[in-house]
């Protein structure tokens, strides 16, 4: 690697300790187990606050609408008695068109608290217009750092419209070709500007999603009586899981927690070849996966999002059925939303297909669409890059080679991932990054058990399978 | 794609530069990736007038000073929404053909 590059990583720990305003070191507890709930209220705001400086910022308080042909759609093919009503939380009314403006407003309130003169963040996805936005409205500088383009300057649409958007919002935008080494260059530019890293798994970030999760507990209780009996969670890296989870909770919820990926099983992520050949940016198991089982790969020292601590079930669907339902939002309900916000919606429909017809099943969120975004536009762009888009059965569908949009409803069919191969996946990591030969102590496998939402009998188990293997 | 060949000094401008050559990328990158240079693309306002393919300067939104080569005079965005995908343009119609049909079944089981 370039003397440039490891110059800049060595000098990582004391920019980032600078860069996100607050010290991870003291929340640490040994290689392995950190204090999460300490790090989660260190800012010490309560979720009363956090709605306080979101109804400032203007965001939240977003529609929850009851998908009434969608759930007699699906009543139409499911057994008797079953065919779950169907809810969706409109998030693309917030202000940038996504949930994303909850994390946001909560960074940029920090970042003008703080008295940073901007903010960064690295993000290809609807973050980026978030932040802008609030910057904007704070009048703080912003950069936006995007991975858009691969080497031959080919982008996807929903990423070009991404860089607009947050040009429009009058963002510096920095567009990099593929690679990883994007994070070392937004170090070089948190060094160079001293602005706040408005990390998208920040404890304020993912603090700023509790709200989201609150708010459809108390709406689902006025209009049905009751909590949703499930919520389904479009998930990448972890935090939208994690924050709704959370706030379902402190509103007395027992919901089922549901995440949804588009699979993506097959493409490598940090590949210039396959980085055009997938219609999903977001959402999909090329993110969802890694970051559910090694949580702290992202761009702060311990990760706010931790998904696997909430997950009760993740379900995978093709992008082809994604689209399909897309397509039928948009005719049946009158809500023309963006592809990757519904990923969840057709998680849902399977799911809602399964459950007693007396089931709640919210969808909580949805996320702007527009050119670029929009699902025709999607898959005019994988047709130019090759991909054979047809309709067909969904099951028959291979990542990066061919879309196959159901030709029924009763094809979409979410399919459950396997989450004890992930919880293994996660202790593995977890051992990984601890220093060569430390023997984990009882609180670390406490602490283990706590992350992955299992027991410590199941951590120690998997531990004794490590060893064998 | 811009027709202008040429900026002045304060017009609108899109710049690139290489990053990292692949010599200096990082290691683990799948090959494909790794025969590449790391690009970098940003926005600003010329400092100097120049012509397509020319290093100069420019001031960002943020007020930073960046260097690179002048790849594009007021560069616009032409994503859209292009023709619509014929294995979807049905689904709007059938689907709510369904639900007339399963809402017209429940009535009449209710009627029974």
């Amino acid at each position: 690697m370039a003397g440039r590059t490891e110059a800049i990583l060595a000098r990582k720990g004391e920019i980032m300790k600078r860069a996100l305003g607050m010290d991870y070191a003291e929340f640490e507890r040994s290689p392995i187990a950190f204090d999460y709930e300490g790090l989660m209220g260190a800012h010490g705001y309560s979720l009363q606050d956090i709605i306080g400086i979101q109804f400032a910022a203007g965001v939240g308080k977003t529609p929850l609408l009851e998908l009434r042909n969608l759930t007699d759609l699906v009543r139409s093919y499911a057994e008797s008695g079953h065919g779950a009503r169907i809810f969706v939380k409109d998030e693309a009314a917030n202000m940038a068109g996504s949930f994303k403006d909850r994390r946001a407003s909560v960074s940029i309130h920090v970042a003008k608290e703080k008295g940073y003169e901007g903010v960064i963040a690295a993000t290809s996805g609807n973050y980026g217009a978030a932040v802008s936005s609030q910057a904007a409205r704070a009048a703080l500088k912003c950069i936006i750092v995007q991975e858009a383009f691969d080497s031959r300057h080919v982008g996807q649409p929903e990423i070009i419209e991404k860089s607009r958007i947050c040009e429009a919002f009058g963002a510096e935008v920095i567009q990099l070709s593929v690679g990883p080494e994007l994070f070392s260059y937004m170090l070089e530019l948190l060094e160079e500007t001293s602005y706040l890293a408005a990390s998208l798994y920040s404890a304020f970030g993912v603090s700023g999603i509790e709200t989201l999760g609150w708010e459809l507990a108390e709406e689902m209780t006025a209009l049905t009586g009751a909590p949703p009996t499930h919520v389904v969670v479009t998930h990448a890296g972890g935090g939208n899981t994690t924050g709704t989870a959370r706030g379902l909770k402190r509103a007395g919820a027992k919901t089922e927690i549901v995440s949804a990926s588009v699979d993506l099983s097959g493409l490598h992520m940090a590949s210039d070849h396959d980085f055009n050949r997938k219609s999903f940016t977001t959402g999909h198991t090329g993110f969802g996966v890694p970051f559910a089982t090694w949580p702290d790969r992202a761009d702060v020292p311990r990760n706010a999002a931790r998904a696997l601590r909430y997950m009760d079930r993740y379900l995978t669907v093709s992008q082809g059925e994604v689209f399909y339902v897309t397509e039928a939002m948009a005719k049946l309900e009158g809500l023309e939303r963006g592809p990757s916000g519904n990923t969840a919606m057709a998680a849902a429909m399977s799911l809602a297909r399964d459950l007693p017809s007396d089931a709640t099943v919210v969808v909580q969120e949805t996320e702007y669409t527009g050119a670029g975004k929009h699902h025709w536009a999607q898959l005019n762009f994988a047709r130019q890059q090759g991909i054979e888009v047809r309709a067909g059965d969904p099951k028959d569908n291979v990542p990066g080679t061919n879309i196959i949009i159901p030709e029924r409803p009763e094809q979409i069919h979410a399919l459950d991932f396997d989450l004890s191969k992930m919880h293994r996946s996660y202790v593995r990591n977890a051992l990984a990054h601890a220093p060569e030969g430390y023997v984990p102590t009882p609180e670390d496998i406490l602490f283990l058990a706590e992350d992955s939402n299992t027991t410590p009998a199941t951590v120690e188990e998997i531990i004794a399978g490590l060893k064998e293997a | 794609m811009s027709e202008t060949e040429r900026c002045t000094s304060g017009d609108w401008v899109e710049i690139e530069r290489v990053l990292l050559e692949p010599a200096d990328r990082s290691t683990n990158l799948p090959p494909e990736t790794a025969a590449q240079p790391l690009l970098v693309w940003v926005k600003g306002f010329a400092l100097a007038d120049a012509a397509v393919g020319d290093e100069l300067e420019v001031e960002t939104m943020t007020g930073r000073t960046v260097a690179g080569r002048l790849t594009e005079v007021d560069p616009g965005y032409f994503h859209t929404f292009g023709r619509p995908t014929p294995e979807l343009t049905r689904v709007g119609r059938d689907l709510r053909k369904r639900v007339a049909a399963y809402r017209a079944s429940a009535d009449a089981k209710a009627g029974e």
